[in-house]
Parts: C-alpha cells; structure tokens; sequence
C-alpha cells in the first residue's frame, strides 16, 4: 500500500514536472519571438586579443537593440576556423587571412591595435631600437647591460605558436619562430605574460595596448613611444589590424558591424584601449 | 485474512514493481553504456586525428618522437624535450611525494593517536578536492617568486616549481590508498612481530609495509598517474621553454601544457601534431593502468 502510494506520488511530481517545463517552454518561446522578430543571437568567437573590445562593443549596442551577441575567446585560429565552419557567424582575428583562409571569408577592420614591449616596473631601460629587440628575442643580446640596463640576465617571454599577437610580433620585428630563443617563457595569453613580466625582473615580453598598466614598464621603439596617436600617424611600428571575419552576414550582424565602424562606436573602441580606425 | 480488494491492489502493485524494475535495469545499462562509449568516442577521436599527419601526410613518427625542434609555423614537430620534460618532472615528484606520503600513511594508521588522525586525514582528502588550477595559481603566486627571490634563480618558472606543485597535488592519492592498504593488513600480523620482541617500529617496516606491498604500489603507480596528467597546475609554473632540462632550474613543456598551450591557435597539421602528442600522453597512462592491474592482480593472489 505504502509503496504504491510512493509510485503514484512520484507520478504525479513527474507529470507536474513534465506540465510545467511544457508550459515554460511554451512562454519562452513566445517571449524569444517577441524579442527577436527580427533576429536573435550574433554568435562570436576567436582572438583573445579582440575579445575584451568585442566584449565592450556588444554590450553597448545590446543596451539598444534587440540582439542577443555572444562572444567566445578562443583564439583567431580556431574563430577564423569557426566562421568558416559557420559554428560562429563572425570570426575574431588579430592577424592577417592566411591564403588558404582569404578564400573562404571577408575580413572587416573593426580597429587597430599596438604591441607594447614591456619590462618589470623596476626596470631602467626605457628604449630600446627595433634591431636591439630582434637581438633580445633571438638570444644575440642575453644581458641587460648591453642595452643600457643593469647587470643582470634577460628572461625573454613570449606566446605560443600560432597565436596572433606572436604572428604579429614575430612579422614586424622580423625573426622566425625557429630564431626565438629556445629558453624563453611561453605564457599564453596577454595576461599570462603581463604577470611573468611584473613578477619578474629579468623579464622582457610583448603584450596589446589594453592590457598596459602601472604593474609593467613599457618601451619606447626607435625612441617612439607606444601611444595611440603615434599608431594612426604610423610613426609606431607595432601595429597590427583587429579583424571580424565572416561569410554572408544577417542583416542583425550586418547593421551590428555597421555600429563598430561608426563614430560611436569607434569611440568605445578608443576608450577599450584600441586605435580607431577613423581618425578624430 | 486479506479481503479481495487489498489482493487486487496488491497484484496490481507488483506488476507496477516488475515493469519499474525493468526499466530501472535498463536505466543502468545505458549509464554504463555512456562511459564506455565515451571512452571509445575520445580514443577514437584522437587517434584518428594524431595519426592523421604519419598516415596521409608522411610525417615520420620517430622524428615526432625522437626529434627535439618543435616549431609548428615552420612545419617542425618534434615533441623529445617534452616527453623529457614529462618523465623528469612525473620522477622528481615521486622522489619528494612517495617518502612523505607513505611516511604520512604510516603515522596516519600505525602511530598517530586518534584525536590527531582525525584532524591530519579530512585535511590530507580536502587537499585532493582543490581544483588543480588553484595549485598553480598557489605556485605561482608563492613557489615561483620564492625561488626567484631565495635561490637567486633568473626565472622561478623551472623545473624544479613543477616537481614542488606536483609533489603536493600527488600526496592525497597517496597517503589515501596506501593508509587503507595498510590499514589492511591483519592485525595478528603486528602481534606476532611484537610478540617476538620487535619494536613497533621495526614491526612497521619490517612487517607491516611488506604486507602492504602491493596496494603502497598501486598508490605509487596512481600517484604517478596523476601527476603526469596534470596540466592546469603545470602550465602556470613550468615556463613552457622548448628546451631538454639539463638541470632543475630549466624551465620546461610537458606533453600536456603542449597540448593545453596550443590548440587554442592551432590548425590543421599543428592540431593534428597535439593530437598526436596526445596519442603519446594517452600511452603513458595506459602503459601507467596496465602496471597498475599487474599489480593489483598480484597483490589478490
């Protein structure tokens, strides 16, 4: 008797269970096509370097329209790879199509972006030539006192292979993956270096321009200083483009595009620590 | 006496009770299924993928293995320096683990009064449930920095960091399956030898640990296991150099932080390489399970 109560009580909790997911499904449906009408989710995913400006782009325009944008920092090849799959409408990338790639999707500038050599905050040198940076990265230069510096050991620390900042890095500075020296720290991602470089006072590494703060000394190029300004008057070498790429667009992902590369919001992408594309 | 209703209700129930027991069995089965299938699946998977670029593409599995230049952007893979960097890092964390968590299963089962075995043994299993990557933020937040500012090294990401943070992350599995192994050994075992005159601590070591062989095995063999696995910890503190460690300051990339590190950017053949180092990985372990069955298996006997 008892137990048959138990299964019809379970039953019942399964049925009600069951009534009411139904209904739940129900109203979520009728609110998803209330909402979108015109569309629903922009999908996005690749660079971790264009992600926090994607990031801040998409939750100004979401404030306004009515467009679900998600957003995945995965790395430009795998989100060059995904738009091409179309697992993700728009790919982020901060390097350039390789050929296989160019074929397959459009690229649209959003933005650029500088590299910043940087140092430990204790650091003295302050200037460094682009040879002298070469020179450091490829084991040539192994001392700190040869540029200027104290006496002490250089730690280089750089990206893995195949991320876009390194590509970037790598192709301005003009070495090879095979010329890195073999004992450097590979940190993946820009964080990562920034808190080897700070908690390091032999260290030198390369991040993006957003990622610059008190805690890292950073290095003026040729006696140029890594500023935004010096980036757009193409006095700074280590720029670099901030990609979306993708195949045919949504009209949501389309008109979406179209707000980055307004002035609006060119804006919020100055004010993420990005180079617009426009000049103000 | 039951009335005929209550006898109808009663059939009615079993019934019930026979349908729900088979599909309670049913339900099992397909749990069981699921692991077993997803074993299949990941094995599958990342052989097809790893063994894609010596089977189409004429890559050359000894260089793969042997070779000691891994630059994928100029077509080279070789993974030596990390299958080096594996096995230095896996020895030198038995080398720290194994004398402490075995001294610790000891003293948690033979000597330790139970007051303090109650506070020692819910802290070492705690210890097994931190998640991995808070070991290397630890490291690399503590070790790291102490061995920059203390043993004068250039760089704290080293070699010896990694041996440290694995050391610690192994202690739990252990001290736990070496303190049941040797919890049971029988006790007649411990009396004899003090009946004989042997000193409780000569009854641990000459008595006692022997009986235990087997499972102080298998804990050394799980502990290993774990230990060459480990990449969330590991790629915080080993610096990820691409060079073969000549010594505990190096820093180094273990087989797992290769693979970690750089298939967020890989494509094609490099992804298909950190497949393939996966493929390797996935040999270690098994040849890791196959010791371990041997062992366990001689230890039933």
């Amino acid at each position: 008797m008892l137990k048959l109560r138990k299964w019809k009580s379970i039953l019942l909790l399964l049925s009600l269970t069951l009534i009411l997911t139904a209904c739940n499904g129900g109203e979520e449906e009728g609110e998803g096509q209330a909402s979108t009408g015109n569309g629903s989710t922009i999908s996005i995913s690749g660079s971790t370097s264009v992600g926090p400006l994607a990031e801040k782009l998409a939750a100004k325009y979401m404030e306004n329209a009515d467009v679900n944008i998600e957003i995945n920092q995965i790395g430009s090849s795998a989100g060059i790879t995904n738009a091409i799959s179309g697992v993700s409408e728009i790919g982020m990338s901060s390097r350039n199509l390789e050929s296989g790639e160019e074929e397959e999707v459009t690229p649209t500038i959003i933005a650029f972006d500088g590299i910043v050599v940087v140092t430990h905050a204790n650091n003295k040198v302050k200037d460094l030539t682009m040879d002298e940076v070469k020179k450091i990265f490829t084991g040539e230069i192994t001392n700190w006192k040869d540029v200027g510096g104290k006496d002490m050991e250089i730690v280089v620390v750089s990206r893995e292979d195949g991320s876009g900042s390194r590509d970037a890095f790598q192709e301005i500075v003009d070495y090879s993956s095979g010329e890195l020296v073999r004992s450097s720290i590979i940190a993946s991602g820009n964080g990562n270096i920034k808190t080897t470089v700070a908690t390091n006072e032999h260290a030198i590494g390369f991040i993006s321009f957003e990622y610059i703060d008190d805690t890292i000394s950073t290095i003026n190029i040729n006696g140029v200083e890594p500023t935004a300004k010096n980036v757009i008057e193409e006095k700074y070498p280590l720029s670099r483009p901030f990609l979306f790429v993708h195949k045919d667009l949504s009209e949501e992902s389309q008109a979406f595009i179209d707000f980055i590369l307004s002035e609006a919001g060119q804006e919020i992408a100055a004010e993420a620590g990005a180079i617009p594309i426009i000049e103000e | 006496m039951p009335n005929p209703s209550e006898v109808k209700q009663t059939n009615k129930s079993n019934r019930l009770k026979y349908i729900m027991e088979f599909i309670s069995e049913k339900l099992f089965l397909i749990c069981a299924l699921i692991s077993v299938l997803s074993l299949f699946l990941i094995i599958g998977f990342v052989f097809f993928k790893g063994s894609n670029p010596f089977i189409a593409d004429g890559y050359s599995f000894i260089d793969f293995i042997f070779g000691s230049d891994w630059i994928p952007s100029e077509d080279k893979y070789g993974i030596f320096p990390m299958i080096v960097a594996s096995i230095y890092a896996t020895i030198g964390a038995l080398v720290i683990g194994v004398p402490i968590g075995l001294l610790t299963a000891i003293f948690l089962s033979e000597i330790a009064p139970k007051p303090i075995a109650k506070i020692i043994s819910p802290a070492v299993q705690l210890l097994a449930g931190i998640p991995s990557v808070l070991y290397g933020v630890f490291g690399l937040a503590i070790i790291v920095p102490f061995l920059q500012n203390n043993l004068g090294l250039v760089k704290g990401q080293s070699l010896i960091a990694v041996i440290l943070v694995l050391a610690i992350m192994m202690l739990p599995t252990i001290v736990t399956v070496a303190e049941t192994a040797i919890r049971a050994v029988p006790k007649t075992y411990r009396e004899g030898s003090l009946a004989l005159g042997a000193s409780p601590i000569g009854t641990i070591f000459k008595v006692v640990v022997p009986a235990a062989k087997s499972g102080i095995m298998a804990a050394i063999v799980l502990g290993l296991g774990r230990a060459i696995g480990e990449t969330m910890a590991v790629i915080l503190v080993a610096g990820n150099s691409l060079i073969i460690p000549t010594s505990l300051t190096d820093s180094v990339r273990p087989l797992t932080t290769n693979i970690a590190l750089e298939m967020g950017y890989a494509y094609g053949t490099h992804q298909e390489m950190l497949f393939a180092t996966g493929i390797v990985l996935f040999s270690f372990i098994l040849i890791l399970n196959f010791v371990l069955a041997k062992i366990s298996s001689k230890g039933g006997k």
